[in-house]
């Protein structure tokens, strides 16, 4: 299960006006495992997240998910998979300030076409399992930095996805915070099978991932030491 | 640090006497430990036995007036050094400058020698950062103090890098 590769980007080059963010970028992410981009501020990290989550689309080159080809999907199929494949936790500002942090949790499944009893049920769980359920019925405002982080963990899990993109997640926290965040990330996501990949320029955040690619200039550098 | 590898770097940038290489060492690497010429000899005939380095004597001159040049095996021997990394430990830098210098000088990829360096250290960080998400709280106590110095290895590193074309204009010069 761990070698097969889920998610696969090869050569691939994006060019923002004259800035050139990825040049011949290639990476490949295998089911379960949990993938460190590392670099510095400016190298590409977050960009090449973007590509092998479909939300940008390279200049060339190409980016295959479980067998399909990314980059030839239409903007619907790309979403669809977003949707129901990949989650997401950013840096912040990805919950919904008018939405309860329950409710947060819950809007993937609703958006899926789950019932709103048995969509907060789960969330419901998932609240608990990141150790925030006392946060339920607060706004994303009225939790710490750390408890919304937590409850953006679970939201980005509540779907049990395949891949999770999480950039720079414990950008804003404090030590302490940002480890019991990375802990809880990485334990769920082991417990669902899921791929983790993990953009961050800190070397104590890699220290989470099973294996890093180091992105700079646009390029991904991987160095396999001998065992 | 190992002077016999510096040394032979040295050598691989061009042949040169005794005094000489003490002299190149000592400006670039010796700030606050300059080489001792009865080291600088020693070592230099334990290359010579080990068939690291060849001696050519100039007509007349002295046992001072050696010419040391580094050899075939010399040069296998500085590229297996560069390429193994350093076990982290505290006051690794100087030992990884001085590496990252001659892989310049001797027309290497200096990111070659960092990025082989940051694979280790990060090995041995997630070793602490699985030690320590399963430990108590005295391990988690001693593996950040662990985990804070080779971030800081890191830092360096980092930093380095991004400096690494601006350091090669200054070794090459």
């Amino acid at each position: 299960m761990l070698d097969s590769p889920l998610l696969v980007a090869d050569d691939l080059a994006l060019s923002f006006g004259e800035t050139r963010a990825l040049t011949s970028a290639s990476v490949q992410v295998r089911a379960g495992e949990v993938l460190a981009l590392l670099g510095p501020s400016g190298s590409g990290k977050s960009t090449l997240m973007h590509c092998l989550a479909g939300i940008l689309a390279p200049d060339s080159g190409s980016v295959t998910y479980d067998g399909r080809d990314v980059t030839a999907m239409s903007d619907v199929e790309r979403s669809a998979l977003r949707r129901t494949e990949f989650g997401f936790v950013f840096q912040f500002g990805q919950l919904v300030p008018e939405l309860t942090c329950l409710e947060n949790v819950a809007l993937p499944l609703r958006m899926t076409g789950a019932r709103r009893r048995e969509a907060e049920r789960v969330a419901t769980a998932w609240l608990e399992r990141l150790e925030v359920a006392d946060v339920a019925a607060k706004r994303p405002g009225e939790a710490s930095g750390g408890q919304g982080q937590r409850v953006a963990v679970a939201r980005a899990l509540v779907t049990r996805p395949r891949v999770v993109f999480a950039d720079e997640p414990t950008g804003a926290l404090d030590s302490l915070n940002g480890e019991r965040v990375m802990e809880l990330l990485v334990a769920a996501a082991r417990d669902t099978g899921a791929a983790v990949v993990l953009v961050t320029h800190e070397a104590r955040v890699a220290a989470y991932s099973d294996r890093e690619a180091v992105v700079r200039d646009g390029r991904v550098r991987q160095v396999e030491l001998a065992r | 640090m190992s002077v016999g590898h510096t040394l032979l770097g040295l050598l691989e940038s061009g042949p040169r006497h005794g005094y000489d290489l003490k002299r190149d060492y000592d400006e670039r690497f010796g700030q606050d430990r300059p080489l001792a010429y009865g080291q600088v000899y020693s070592t230099l005939a334990r290359l010579l036995k080990n068939g690291l380095v060849e001696v050519g004597s100039e007509p007349g001159a002295g046992p001072d007036r050696k010419r040391y040049a580094i050899t075939d095996a010399g040069v296998t021997d500085v590229a297996g050094w560069l390429s193994e990394p350093e076990r982290p430990e505290p006051y690794l830098q100087s030992t990884l400058y001085t590496k990252v210098v001659l892989a310049l000088l001797t027309g290497r990829d200096g990111a070659d020698v960092l990025d082989t360096q940051r694979a280790e250290h990060l090995r041995l960080m997630r070793d602490l950062t699985r030690r320590k998400t399963g430990g108590d709280l005295a391990d988690q106590l001693v593996c950040d103090h662990a985990l804070f110095h080779l971030e800081a290895d890191l830092r360096w590193l980092e930093l380095t890098a991004a400096r690494l074309d601006q350091l090669a204009v200054r070794v090459r010069a």
